[in-house]
């Protein structure tokens, strides 16, 4: 099948699979929502100042005692439920989505490294993913984000902080792609349009980019989009500990955490609706990344 | 808030009284006891524990006054020896006879330079026996709060630790541990029947306590639970008995519970906030050459526009009383007509900075620990957004207690959390020492900041030396008073104590925060 | 093959030394335990005395050396938390530890393989579609909020199961086991069940794509068009030949399990090995930090050789290829 002719194929595959399309509308939907936070959203929670500690834990606006401004409700501190899980899915998916680019990257690259040059390159690549496998996400995330704090006293304000979980969460998912890129590569090498390629003297940065780049592209397309739900779960998991995103700007799992404190306090909307949107979120994306597999149908390593 | 609050309350039990045998009290504690060694440690939750297996000279009773407990009778025989006459027929939980001699190893190995706890009789040089029911403590100097430092000080078996090479403290650096940091023998009302870290710790009464039992408990079930949704929940399904804290955020959901009440006191612990006073520019703000907090009246500007009645409504849910001292009511030193502060005004707030050149405003930092003190961050949090409200552009860090604390002792911070309950003096003496007095290598070790006073300095010196009650208490009372005026520190409110526990237990919960099982009954 | 053995457990080796250098060189960042352990009120006299005394003044490589040197005696130095020796520690928490990743494993085979042959099987219909949708969720969810609702609805509000803890435990040797009582084993139902969530839907869907592929097979075909029984096909061929990378994930997964009970450890008051350790991150207490994480290393080195070795030698076409 040519380039031009699997895209087609993928396309209406895509158009008519309902589970594609639901899965798809609705990422796209909570993707749009929180970056157009800023427009959308009727208040500006993480401005200090911009709320009030009067208007705290009023229940959902549908509710008896609800505050038309505050369509989900409020939290402990006055603000208003609707708006910070619009900027908390920002957040999550800011890091998500770096972290799963920045991951991808230095992963394909490294992958396509070691199995093209193999020998001592090779081992000693694999080596460090070796290391870096054996120490799990959560584990080198809460370390990571533990040493930046003691280095730069400033990075649990936002924007240091989003930057630190980006690192600690690619830190340890670069090793699939390496892994599975380099799988790929090495049977890709030993094919006879590379080896013709190189006999004729083209040279190893054109063959690497032109004949085996696209072709291990689709199984770092699937890990990718399936590794975004877990980096938005990890992060979500890190904020849950308390070493993720601070409380003046919280993601979706800073919310969970803040509001799984008064679980059972009765203010059920702090904690119930940062949660639908976290899985909801997750969920999406989880669904694309499953059809996506079963469309691409790469091998997996 | 009146005085009386402050007095213990006991609970209410709703059921009649069952039999007085074989009864259990299932209890479970944010945190585990760190180890049964008492002089390995620094932590009042574990000394309130051990307190169950071991005792003091002398003990606190239910007023939170000093009565004989080991000892019956003191007095001082010079200005620098203190004589103490033991408790005749005492025996340990292993049989040994309680003389002179235990007293004697107990200080030696507290005093010892590897004792973690040292720290807590540093005023005693050496402990020398006059006979079998006659010690005496030999002082460095005269010191006044040598009976609130012996409350805590828990005496060991001479020949149990000779028995088992326990008459040296452990030793982290080189690695030597002690038989007694997983063994006990005491003389206390409970002994230990068995441990197992983190997960259960078994007490049972002691058949030979020295002294009439007031409670009806055989057995205590120590459990720690760290996640506050699971303790609540263990105690809302009948596994446990009393839970230590309860979350204030849950009062009402375990109020409607069946079978479960809530107590809530205000504790001892005031929580405040520290400032920066020593350096040319804020932490927060570098290059800006200035320091605003230097002058009086930014502090003034940033106390006046904390809105403390709604912060103890809302996030304290109504449970913590407003302070403007740096101790509580409880502590010797307290004096009501000073506990006043500056009232809520932004507007004068707002004024004042403008005063002090500061109209359009500036940039600070804020630092909170995250699982210290109850509800920390969302106090910070809540100050934070009043700070901006009249113009301060607060640059808020919340983290847990092990990077939040370091930072903070090494002056890194602009305005920092940090709560004193002075534990286990009770006495004034020692936010002056720790928080008031100039930071050198002795004293002001929690003065971070550079605020320095020359009489606050001298208050620090003489009344830690000062045996006449009377002098003393005026001094400490008097530095209390300079520290509100100079806004050294701005104490924010003493947090609540928060416990619940199923309606068929007495419990009396005391400001120390002591849990003290030998007052309790299970009915 | 002995050669590929002896260089995979030396590789292992150097895996292991900058695991080793790794955690130390981090935990010298993560949090100073001398503003833990001092004294409310401790003077700056005493916290430098405490400092000297944990040796935390002296140069990073010193004490890295140091360190090293203790470990590779075996000695894993003393918890600064509670002063005893960090060996006894893990020895104590690894059994609670271990029960439950291994509980979590069998519940996950054994309810993600029929529900990944099943789906695989019938491809269409309500109930495979049912399974993957609710497999779905179930990786969504985070674990923290599955132990938590798992505890609301069969501790809090059913009163069937308890919400901490481990129950009752019996003795054997220095192994501490929750199997043998009913206290026992009802404790250990729902921290499982949350810690195999994940795994289980992740062995499902293995299991299904493995499945699919060796169903379409030539010699799955061949059988059929023999007539063999559908049950038979499915079960004995196809199953077989499916189960390899199954097990190989299972096994590479035990070391994220471990790691993963931080979490359910800390929701359930689990007391192992994940519990010590996050209580140690609050405490600074590095050697008992740097201890987990060498043993978590350790783990992950071990299971990933063991790995190797058994695909040489169950699989004969890598072991011509390794020699």
């Amino acid at each position: 099948m040519s380039e031009r002719g699997q895209q087609t194929g993928l396309g209406r595959a895509f158009v008519r699979s309902p589970k594609a399309l639901i899965s798809a509308t609705g990422a796209l939907v909570l993707i749009a929502a929180a970056y157009l936070a800023p427009f959308i959203a009727p208040h500006t929670p993480f401005e200090l100042g911009s709320f009030s500690l009067m208007d705290s834990e009023l229940p959902p606006a549908f509710l008896p005692g609800g505050d038309p401004r505050f369509l989900l409700g409020t939290d402990m501190q006055g603000r208003d439920v609707f708006s910070a899980i619009l900027f908390g899915t920002r957040i999550s998916l800011t890091v998500g989505i770096a972290a799963v680019l920045f991951s991808a990257a230095v992963g394909t690259l490294i992958g396509l490294l070691a199995g093209f040059r193999g020998g001592l390159v090779d081992a000693v690549l694999m080596r460090v993913a070796d290391v870096i496998l054996s120490f799990p996400t959560i584990l080198i995330a809460l370390l990571i984000s533990g040493v930046a704090r003691t280095l730069f006293p400033l990075a649990t304000s936002g924007t240091a902080a989003i930057l630190v979980l980006i690192f600690a969460i690619s830190i340890n998912e670069w090793t699939q792609y390496a892994r599975t890129v380099r799988g790929q590569t090495l049977v890709e090498k030993g094919l006879d349009y590379v080896q013709a390629a190189r006999i004729s003297g083209v040279g190893e940065s054109a063959i690497l980019r032109r004949h085996i780049l696209p072709n291990v592209l689709s199984p770092v397309i699937v890990i990718a989009t399936i590794n975004l739900a877990l980096a938005v779960l990890a992060e979500a998991t890190l904020s849950f500990l308390g070493v993720g995103m601070p409380p003046t700007s919280p993601s979706l799992g800073t919310l969970i955490r803040i509001g799984n404190e008064n679980l059972f306090s009765g203010i059920w909307w702090v904690v119930v609706f940062p949660a639908a949107a976290l899985v909801l979120l997750v969920l999406c994306v989880n669904l694309f990344g499953d059809w996506l597999r079963d469309a691409l149908n790469p091998r997996l390593d | 808030m009146n005085r009386t609050i402050f007095l213990p309350v006991a609970f209410a039990a709703v059921l009649a009284t069952g039999a007085a045998s074989a009864e259990t009290l299932r209890w479970a504690n944010d945190g585990d006891v760190l180890t049964l060694d008492p002089y390995a440690h620094t932590e009042s939750f574990t000394a309130s524990f051990l307190h169950h297996i071991y005792e003091p000279l002398m003990r606190r009773d239910a007023d939170l006054k000093f009565e004989p407990a080991l000892a019956t009778s003191w007095e001082l025989v010079e200005p620098t020896r203190a004589r103490f006459t033991l408790r005749e027929g005492v025996t340990f939980q292993n049989g040994n006879p309680f003389t002179a001699d235990d007293v004697v190893a107990s200080v030696e190995r507290l005093i010892h330079p590897d004792a973690r706890a040292r720290g807590n009789l540093s005023s005693v040089a050496s402990a020398e026996k006059v006979d079998d029911l006659t010690v005496d403590l030999v002082l460095k100097e005269p010191s006044p709060l040598l009976l609130n430092d012996l409350s805590g000080v828990y005496i060991m078996d001479k020949e149990w630790m000779e028995e088992h090479d326990a008459l040296l403290p452990g030793n982290t650096s080189t690695g030597a541990v002690t038989y007694a940091s997983d063994h006990a023998n005491g003389t206390g009302p409970f002994m230990l029947d068995s441990r197992t870290p983190d997960a259960k710790t078994v007490l049972k009464a002691n058949p030979d306590w020295w002294d009439e039992p007031q409670h009806n408990i055989d057995t205590i079930e120590f459990t720690p639970i760290g996640s506050d949704a699971t303790r609540v929940a263990a105690l809302l399904s009948g596994e446990v008995d009393v839970i230590t804290p309860a979350p204030l955020q849950d009062t009402q959901r375990l109020e409607a519970a069946d079978g479960v009440e809530v107590l809530q006191n205000p504790s001892l612990r005031t929580i405040m906030l520290g400032l920066n006073h020593g350096d040319d520019e804020l932490d927060a703000a570098p290059g800006t050459g200035v320091n605003p907090t230097k002058d009086v009246r930014v502090r003034e500007a940033l106390w006046r526009a904390i809105d403390m009645d709604a912060i103890v409504a809302k996030v304290m849910r109504g449970k913590a009383r407003v302070a403007a001292l740096m101790i509580a009511p409880p502590i010797t030193g307290y004096v009501a007509e000073d506990d006043v502060k500056p009232a809520f005004d932004p507007q004068k707030a707002k004024d004042l900075l403008a005063e002090a050149g500061f109209g359009d405003g500036f940039t600070m930092g804020l630092d909170c620990p995250n699982d210290r003190y109850v509800n920390d961050e969302e106090i910070c949090l809540a100050i934070a957004s009043m700070w901006k409200a009249i113009g301060v552009d607060v640059k808020l860090t919340a983290q847990t207690k092990g990077n939040h604390f370091p930072k903070v002792d090494k002056g890194e911070t602009d305005a920092y959390m940090i709560g004193w309950a002075t534990l286990p003096a009770m006495d004034g003496y020692s936010p002056l020492r720790a928080m008031l007095a100039t930071r050198d290598g002795d004293m002001g070790g929690n003065n971070p900041n550079g605020y320095s006073n020359p009489r606050m300095d001298e208050l620090a010196v003489a009344s830690g030396s000062e045996i006449d009650e009377e002098k003393r208490l005026a001094m400490i009372s008097e530095a209390m008073r300079i520290a509100r005026d100079d806004i050294a520190f701005i104490p924010l409110h003493q947090q609540p104590l928060s416990w619940a526990a199923s309606d068929n237990v007495e419990l009396i919960q005391f400001p120390d925060n002591y849990f003290r099982a030998w007052h309790y009954k299970v009915n | 093959m002995i050669g590929f053995i002896v260089r995979r457990l030396a590789q292992a080796l150097v895996v292991m030394a900058a695991i080793a250098l790794i955690s130390f060189l981090m935990f010298r960042y993560v949090g100073d335990p001398v503003a833990v352990m001092a004294r409310e009120d401790a003077s700056v006299t005493e916290r430098q005395e405490l400092r000297e005394k944990l040796g935390l003044d002296r140069p990073v490589v010193v004490q890295f050396v140091d360190f090293i040197g203790r470990v590779v005696q075996g000695d894993l130095g003393i918890s600064y938390r509670n002063q005893r020796p960090v060996a006894d520690l893990i020895k104590e928490r690894l059994p609670a530890t271990l029960e439950l990743v291994m509980m979590a494993t069998l519940l996950s085979l054994a309810i993600g393989i029929p529900l990944g042959v099943i789906t695989a099987v019938n491809r269409t219909g309500w109930l495979p579609t049912l399974v993957q949708s609710v497999s779905l969720v179930g990786i969504s969810v985070p674990t923290f909020v599955t132990g938590i609702m798992l505890i609301l609805v069969f501790a809090v509000t059913l009163r069937w199961l308890p919400s901490f803890g481990r129950g009752d435990t019996v003795q054997i040797g220095w192994w501490t086991t929750g199997l043998l009582t009913i206290s026992g084993l009802k404790a250990l139902i729902l921290p499982s069940l949350t810690l195999a969530l994940y795994q289980m839907t992740l062995i499902m869907r293995l299991v299904r794509a493995e499945m699919i592929e060796v169903l379409s097979s030539d010699y799955v075909r061949f059988a059929r068009a023999r007539g063999l029984p559908a049950r038979m096909i499915h079960y004995k061929l196809a199953l077989k030949n499916a189960l390899m990378p199954v097990i190989t994930i299972t096994g590479m997964q035990i070391g994220g399990l471990i790691a993963f009970a931080v979490v359910t450890e800390t929701v359930f008051q689990w007391p192992g090995l994940g519990l010590l350790f996050i209580q140690a991150v609050s405490f600074a207490d590095v050697p008992v930090m740097a201890a987990y994480l060498l043993l978590v290393g350790l783990l992950f080195v071990v299971l990933n050789a063991l790995v190797d070795i058994a695909y040489l030698v169950l699989d004969p076409r890598l072991r011509t290829r390794a020699s």
